[in-house]
């Protein structure tokens, strides 16, 4: 008697949880929907008893790894996401940089500067993955290479042209550089690797990461797609819409999109001639262009001061935020927005759903912000401008733990050869490149033949017959070529193709009746095809 | 106000001396890993290529018989070693580690031996052939210098030997065809025209089973159940006896004769049969109306088989001159080895470290080939072994798709084979046709499809 009392106790004690560790499951349930990726597959459909219990086993491993990866999401990474939280009245928006420079420790206002550089015009900035590395393009020539973490300067050369815009290549190594007439490809000490001249003047530079393709439009609106491994160009496409400088990358499929003074995006891949997909999304021109790191949401601004969110999934706007032009738009990694107009860049956050103001920043007037940029796994905004450039602290856009085999901020020289490897082992060739991804490695459900409709078989029919109609016989001699003969002729001819294509049905006053369904059941299965199907 | 901003100190997240470790940190966040599919399946496509680039199976050959070689034993105790027996009398222990040598000979059969086997503690090999010889011999212990003494040593074992290791000689009044030993105990079975059960010690059979005119091809006894062995006899039954009984506990009649049992040293209640028709049955030793499992890649008469010792493999060797490996549970063969001068391989072997097949074949050769052809032998790093299981998941994850699918898949067949099997292909195919055909029009229950797995049997007795 005791023993199943004791038993009962422990049963009771597994169904029923403290309330705190009842909040932590659902907390857990939650994250582990992300490790999950989708939903399991329907096994209800299959017939083949030895493949369900196969596919039933893998289902449950799938479900014991994304538990697993929520454990070690909430109990074992390292950091959590930096924020900004304003008690009653206060705005976060009115939080200054210097308030916030009183609140944070050294290391995180090392991150505020302003560099000064008045003489080399407006300048580009670009990150590298691990945002280790920075690479500044001023309009007038000045190129420079920095070391973020110790704010070491590794190389700055001049080129002594006019630079329109600067990317980095897969890691710190290499760097392109978009210049009056060409693109030049630099290694890091800043010798001069390749010299780009199919692509012409080039107005944007981007990379592919996945895909090792260097994507730029120049100043005639011409897509190039170059593989960097070896040298290839893989596509280089008219896309017919005009000059465009508006061009950005979409992190989650590799799909380049273009914003076109008329107002449409365009969505581009490197394999097809035409776009992808055409989007009218302002009355005025596109100013700039920005993807969310999840592939869902896309940011653009016109030149009507207007910014708009669009969901890509669906293609359908989703909210529009009125009162400034944008002229460069940035997405960080946890999903803030900034948005740089003259000399201001205004941070948008969608913690209450929509995109709301979170934090801003003005600088001197005379700054002319060209462009922002979030840095990776930091909490820290980029600002490039026609004095130079900048750095600012927004609490909570930045990755707080990263992932080694990913992107390692703290690199050594052995680990970043290594991924460099495997980078190249994994490169991805550029029919990958789709709107949606996880279609890869997903089987194609198969699609019977359809039988074409009856107005297309009229049609056929028809340009056969015109065809057979328009055919020029050949004029005998001899007393063979009697005018009864040849429309005899004639008439076979047109006969023939008509006789090609199968009689249409008769319908219901047809000379054969066909068995009705009911009298169907009755009939051997060699004789069911005459039944008459409805 | 509440500020906190992401800051990284170097201290911890670097490592302190030379002689550390470097510090890995992990975020499994699917968003940090874009097309994370199409590098998985970029993997493994390079894995599947990788696998075939690293395919040599092929270890080495061992000559040294003047006649072809008609059956092996494993010798339980000793890993290294292996008997073989040739068509001329000749039986040879092999070192088939790292000199692949004879070690020593054990002359004295004046016909072809039959059947070799050894006993559970390695020390009594048995022997019987053509000659109506059964002979007892006692296995040499293996000296503890290895290999480099015992090479030396066999060059002169090979002429002072005359009998030295031979313990005891039955002179039968028949030809045995099989002989083989119990898993514990002192009894072997040979068969012949009757299936015999002997005692090391006696020199008259402590039992017989005698089972009509036509006589007893192969016997096996089960690794599970001492007393219960399997047999094979030239009527196209398979008979399942147990010692403690006077008569056959199970006979199953088939369409044509087995050449070969193995029982699966993990589930001993299934045994698989090689048979004439260039197919393997798998049967649960309990329930024998309808096979597991039918095995079908031969494409002509299989001689041997054997089980792997982890039950989930075995490896059939054929008079089409090739070896197969075949999943326990599964149709087709996931291997197939052959060599131009590897001809009618009548015995195989899977060594009991489960890597290394051994095939014995009509052209006087012992064949070592690996049982995994990619695999890399000798002592693998954990960071070695850790790429090559991730390489077997994620090749395993996307193998169905067709790009991979048919790197995985390919071999190359010799042309008798390839041909033989496009021809049984089609000939399947017509068969098929007609067959729907016919049940399409006649009325439905009156022609009824037999399954593959009862249609080679005719019926089963008891």
């Amino acid at each position: 008697m005791t023993m199943e009392v004791a038993l009962e106790d422990n049963n009771l004690m597994e169904k029923v949880l403290p309330p705190d560790e009842q909040e932590i499951d659902v907390e857990l349930e939650a994250k582990e929907k992300k490790y999950l990726r989708g939903e399991g597959a329907n096994l209800e459909t299959l017939k083949d008893k030895k493949l369900k219990t196969q596919l039933a086993s893998r289902e449950k491993l799938y479900g014991k790894s994304a538990k697993a990866a929520a454990k070690i999401e909430k109990w074992l990474l390292p950091a959590s996401a930096g924020y900004l939280e304003t008690d009653g009245l206060e705005k976060t928006w009115r939080v200054k940089q210097t308030d916030i420079a009183k609140e944070v420790d050294i290391l995180s206002s090392r991150n505020q500067y302003d560099i000064v550089l008045p003489d080399f015009g407006p300048y580009k900035l670009d990150f590298t993955a691990s945002g280790r590395h920075m690479l500044a393009g001023g309009r007038k020539g000045h190129l420079a290479l920095v070391d973020m973490m110790s704010m070491n300067l590794i190389k700055e050369i001049q080129v002594r042209e006019t630079v329109r815009d600067v990317a980095f290549l897969h890691n710190d190594q290499f760097f392109a550089a978009a210049q009056k007439k060409y693109s030049y490809i630099y290694a890091r000490d800043g010798t001069e690797l390749h010299c780009l001249k199919e692509r012409g003047p080039v107005a944007r530079l981007r990379f592919l990461k996945n895909h090792f393709l260097l994507a730029s439009v120049n100043k005639i609106g011409q897509l190039h797609y170059q593989d960097v491994t070896y040298g290839d160009m893989v596509a280089s496409i008219r896309t017919g819409k005009g000059r465009t400088d508006v061009m950005e990358v979409n992190p989650y499929n590799g799909v380049v999109a273009l914003g076109h003074s008329g107002g449409t995006v365009t969505m581009w891949k490197p394999t097809s001639q035409a776009p992808l997909v055409q989007m009218q999304c302002h009355p005025g021109p596109v100013s700039s262009v920005a993807f969310h790191p999840n592939g869902h949401l896309m940011a653009t601004s016109g030149k009507e001061r207007k910014l708009k969110i669009w969901d890509l999934r669906k293609f359908e706007e989703v909210q529009t935020i009125h009162g400034f032009h944008a002229k460069t738009l940035s997405f960080s990694q946890k999903g803030l927005l900034a948005a740089g107009t003259g000399s201001f860049v205004q941070v948008l956050g969608d913690s209450s759903g929509d995109y709301s103001r979170y934090m801003s920043h003005s600088m001197v007037k005379g700054y002319q912000i060209e462009k922002v940029m979030f840095r990776p796994y930091e909490d820290v905004l980029g600002i490039g401008h026609s004095m130079g450039w900048s750095s600012v602290l927004i609490p909570g856009s930045g990755e707080p733990n990263f992932d080694s085999w990913v992107a390692n901020p703290f690199e050594t020289t052995k680990q970043r050869r290594e991924k460099e490897v495997h980078l190249l082992l994994d490169k991805l060739p550029p029919e990958t490149i789709m709107l949606d991804p996880s279609k890869i490695g997903a089987m194609r459900p198969s699609r019977r033949k359809e039988r074409p409709t009856r107005g297309e078989i009229e049609a056929e029919k028809e340009v056969a017959v015109e065809a057979a109609k328009g055919v020029e016989l050949k004029k005998k001699t001899k007393g063979r070529n009697k005018p009864s003969k040849r429309t005899k002729k004639k008439k076979e001819l047109v006969e023939n193709v008509k006789k090609t294509f199968p009689e249409q049905e008769q319908g219901a006053a047809g000379k054969k009746r066909r068995i009705g369904e009911d009298a169907a059941a009755d009939l051997p299965s060699s004789l069911k095809r005459f039944a008459r199907k409805n | 106000m509440r500020i906190k901003t992401i800051s990284r100190s170097v201290d911890e997240f670097t490592r302190e001396r030379s002689q550390d470790l470097q510090r890995v940190f992990h975020n499994f966040d699917p968003s940090l890993r874009p097309m994370e599919k199409a590098v998985e399946y970029q993997r493994a496509l390079t894995a599947a290529k990788l696998e075939k680039i690293f395919a040599r199976p092929f270890v080495g050959a061992m000559d040294g018989h003047r006649d072809g070689i008609s059956c092996m034993a494993k010798n339980p105790n000793y890993l290294k070693g292996i008997f073989s027996a040739s068509m001329d009398g000749d039986i040879r222990l092999w070192d088939i580690a790292t000199s692949r040598r004879t070690v020593c000979q054990f002359p004295g059969h004046l016909g072809a031996v039959r059947g070799l086997t050894v006993s559970t503690d390695g020390n009594v090999l048995v022997s019987c052939g053509t000659d109506c010889n059964v002979r007892l011999w006692s296995v040499p212990r293996p000296s503890l210098e290895d290999s480099d003494l015992s090479s030396e040593k066999s060059t002169e074992v090979v002429h002072s030997i005359c009998g030295l290791y031979l313990q005891e000689c039955v002179i039968l009044s028949f030809t045995s065809r099989a002989v083989d030993h119990q898993f514990e105990g002192d009894l072997f079975a040979t068969a012949g025209a009757q299936l015999d059960i002997w005692n090391h010690n006696r020199s008259q059979p402590v039992q017989s089973f005698t089972s009509g005119s036509h006589s007893v091809i192969s016997v096996r006894f089960n690794p599970g159940e001492p007393d219960i062995l399997a047999t094979s006899s030239g009527d196209n039954h398979i008979s399942i006896y147990d010692i403690r009984m006077s008569s056959a506990a199970r006979k199953i009649l088939m369409r044509t004769k087995t050449n070969s049992i193995a029982w699966n040293p993990m589930e001993p209640m299934n045994f698989t049969a090689a048979n004439e028709d260039g197919n393997c049955y798998s049967f649960d030793g309990r329930k024998n109306e309808e096979a597991k499992c039918v095995h079908k890649d031969h494409v002509s008469a299989v001689m041997d088989i054997d089980f792997s010792p982890t039950g989930r493999e075995f490896v059939t060797g054929s008079y089409d001159r090739s070896v197969r490996i075949f999943p326990y549970n599964g149709g087709h063969s996931r291997e197939i080895y052959h060599t131009k001068r590897m001809q009618r391989v009548f015995c195989v072997k899977y060594s009991s470290d489960a890597t290394y097949v051994i095939s014995g074949s009509d052209d006087t050769n012992l064949r070592l080939w690996k049982a995994k052809a990619s695999e890399q032998l000798g002592v693998i790093l954990p960071r070695e072994q850790k790429k090559h299981e991730y390489n077997e998941a994620v090749k395993n994850r996307y193998k169905h798709l067709p790009e991979i699918k048919r790197i995985v898949r390919h071999r190359h067949l010799p042309k008798p084979i390839y041909k033989a099997k496009a021809e049984s292909r089609a000939m399947n195919d017509a068969k098929r046709r007609k067959d729907d055909r016919r049940k399409a029009h006649s009325a439905p229950g009156t022609v009824v499809t037999e399954s593959h797995r009862t249609r080679r049997i005719i019926k089963e007795v008891e």
